[in-house]
C-alpha cells in the first residue's frame, strides 16, 4: 500500500507567459489538501498536470501508484474530478448522467447517489440546462462522488456557492474522508474554507510552490507581535520576521517562525510585547505572497 | 456517539483549543463519564466538517493533560480519574487580565481603580446567579 497518494517531484512545465517551476507535493492517503492561489497563480495547471491532462515538461508525478501521463487510463478509474469549466450535457437530465456514469466505472454506488441528490436537493428528473450554477456543481460533485473513488481531485469546488450550499458540499467532502483510504485535493481561492478542513496546506504563487505543510503548523508558526518602543530602543532582530509594519514606536512584526520565547527576548530588548495576534489562514497567505514578490523585486 | 460539539467562527481561539474546552466541560458535567468511549478522530472531524488533524492535536493535548486516554488502535476513552486541571482558563485568564492592565492604562486608571472595578465586576456576576436562582424558583 502506497503511503502517499499523489507525488511530485520536480515537475516543471513553460508557457509563453507562464511557467510552472519545480513543483514537489506530497499527499499522503486519507488527508485532505487545500491548495491555495490567486488566480492566475497555477493551480489549475498543476491539477490538469496531475489528471494527465497536461503533460509536465521535466519531473515525475506519481497518482495512487500510477505513473502520470503514462499510466492516466489506470489512474482516472480511481480519480473522481470536478472543475469549474467541465461541462455536464445539457439538454439531458441528472438521471441520465447517473446512467451513463454507472457501466462505466465499477465501484459505482447507486445507493449513495441517490442519496446524494436528496442531500443536495437535486431532482434527477431536471435537465442539466435548467439547473442554477450551485445545483450544477452539485451535481458534478454527486457525479465524482458516486464513484466512491480513492483520490478527489477539485478545482474551485466552493466558488460561487451560496453559503447553505458550500456548508453541504464540506460536509459531503468530510463525510467522503470518513473512509481512511480516501484522500482529497481541492484548489480553493476561499481560505476560510480550506482553513476548515484541510490537514495539508499549500500555498502556490506564480508559478511556485512558496510554502507546504500541515495546518496545525502552519497556524502555529505565524504570529504577529504588537511591541511598544521607549524612544531609545531600536526593533528587535527576531526570526523569520517577514513585515514591519506599525509605525515608528509601535511598530508590528509579522513572523513565520514563532517561538513563545520571542516575548521574553523582546522584553529583555526593552521592547515590551503589547499583544501576541494569531493569524487568520488569509492573513498568512496575503504576507507570504507580499513578502515573497517583494524578495524578487528586491 | 452523537456529538454536539459546536465550533464558533468568530472565536479567535484556534480550533483545537476550542474543542479542547468544550470535551473538557463534557467531562465536567458529567455527560461523558471516566471510562466513556469517546468519538473517534475521525469521527469527530465528520461531524464537524473539521480537519483530521486539528481534532487529533485537540486529542494528543487533552491525552497529555490526563483528560482522556487513547489506546493504540481501540480509541479514546475518558480517563478513569480525569484530570481537569483549569491549565487552559489559567492562561486565558492570565492573557485578559494583561488586556484589563494595558485598557485601564489608556484610560488613565490607577492600578487601585483597576482592582477596585474587577472586585466589582466579581460582584455583579455573582448577584446576576443570584438573581436567576431565585427567579427558577418562582417558576418552580
Amino acid at each position: 500500500m502506497n503511503e502517499l497518494a499523489v507525488q511530485f517531484d520536480g515537475v516543471s512545465k513553460g508557457y509563453t507567459h507562464f511557467s510552472l517551476e519545480n513543483i514537489h507535493l506530497e499527499l499522503p492517503t486519507g488527508s485532505i489538501m487545500g491548495f491555495i492561489g490567486a488566480n492566475g497563480a497555477g493551480k489549475s495547471t498543476t491539477i490538469r498536470i496531475l489528471m494527465g491532462l497536461v503533460h509536465q515538461d521535466e519531473g515525475s508525478v506519481r497518482v495512487l501508484g500510477h505513473t502520470m501521463p503514462a499510466e492516466q487510463a489506470q489512474a482516472k478509474l480511481e480519480i473522481g474530478f470536478v472543475s469549474e469549466d467541465m461541462r455536464l450535457y445539457g439538454p439531458a437530465t441528472l438521471k441520465w448522467h447517473m446512467e451513463f456514469m454507472r457501466p462505466i466505472y465499477p465501484r459505482w454506488d447507486q445507493k449513495y447517489a441517490e442519496e446524494l441528490a436528496r442531500r443536495f436537493d437535486l431532482k434527477p428528473e431536471q435537465k442539466i440546462k435548467g439547473l442554477s450554477h450551485g445545483q450544477r456543481v452539485k451535481a458534478a460533485l454527486l457525479l465524482a462522488l458516486a464513484r466512491r473513488p480513492r483520490l478527489l481531485v477539485l478545482d474551485e469546488p466552493t466558488t460561487g456557492l451560496d453559503p447553505v450550499a458550500r456548508v453541504e458540499v464540506l460536509g459531503e467532502l468530510m463525510a467522503a474522508l470518513a473512509d481512511e483510504e480516501r484522500t482529497i485535493l481541492f484548489s480553493s481561492h476561499n481560505t476560510l474554507d480550506v482553513e476548515q478542513i484541510s490537514d495539508q496546506i499549500t500555498f502556490i504563487d506564480r508559478g511556485r510552490i512558496i510554502d507546504s505543510d500541515n495546518k496545525e503548523a502552519f497556524l502555529d508558526r505565524w504570529r504577529r507581535l504588537r511591541l511598544v518602543l521607549p524612544p531609545d530602543v531600536q526593533v528587535p532582530r527576531l526570526p523569520g520576521v517577514v513585515e514591519v509594519g506599525g509605525s515608528g514606536r509601535l511598530p508590528v512584526l509579522t513572523t513565520d517562525r514563532f517561538e513563545p520565547a520571542m516575548v521574553s527576548v523582546c522584553n529583555e530588548l526593552g521592547a515590551a510585547v503589547q499583544a501576541v495576534d494569531t493569524m487568520t489562514l488569509e492573513e498568512i497567505f496575503v504576507a507570504n505572497v507580499h513578502s515573497r514578490r517583494e524578495r524578487l523585486t528586491a | 456517539m452523537h456529538s454536539d460539539i459546536v465550533i464558533s467562527q468568530s472565536d479567535s481561539r484556534p480550533m483545537y483549543l476550542q474543542i479542547m474546552e468544550q470535551v473538557k466541560q463534557r467531562v465536567a458535567v458529567g455527560e461523558w463519564a471516566p471510562g466513556d468511549e469517546i468519538p473517534s478522530i475521525r469521527q469527530l472531524a465528520v461531524a464537524l466538517r473539521v480537519s483530521v488533524i486539528t481534532i487529533k492535536r485537540a486529542y494528543l493535548e487533552l491525552e497529555r493533560e490526563g483528560v482522556i486516554v487513547t489506546q493504540q488502535g481501540k480509541g479514546s476513552i475518558v480517563a478513569p480519574n480525569p484530570e481537569l486541571s483549569p491549565r487552559l482558563y489559567d492562561e486565558e485568564f492570565s492573557e485578559h487580565l494583561e488586556k484589563v492592565a494595558r485598557l485601564g492604562e489608556l484610560l488613565g486608571l490607577t492600578s487601585e481603580e483597576i482592582a477596585r472595578r474587577t472586585k466589582e465586576a466579581a460582584k455583579r456576576l455573582n448577584e446576576g446567579r443570584m438573581k436567576e436562582a431565585g427567579a427558577t424558583k418562582e417558576i418552580v
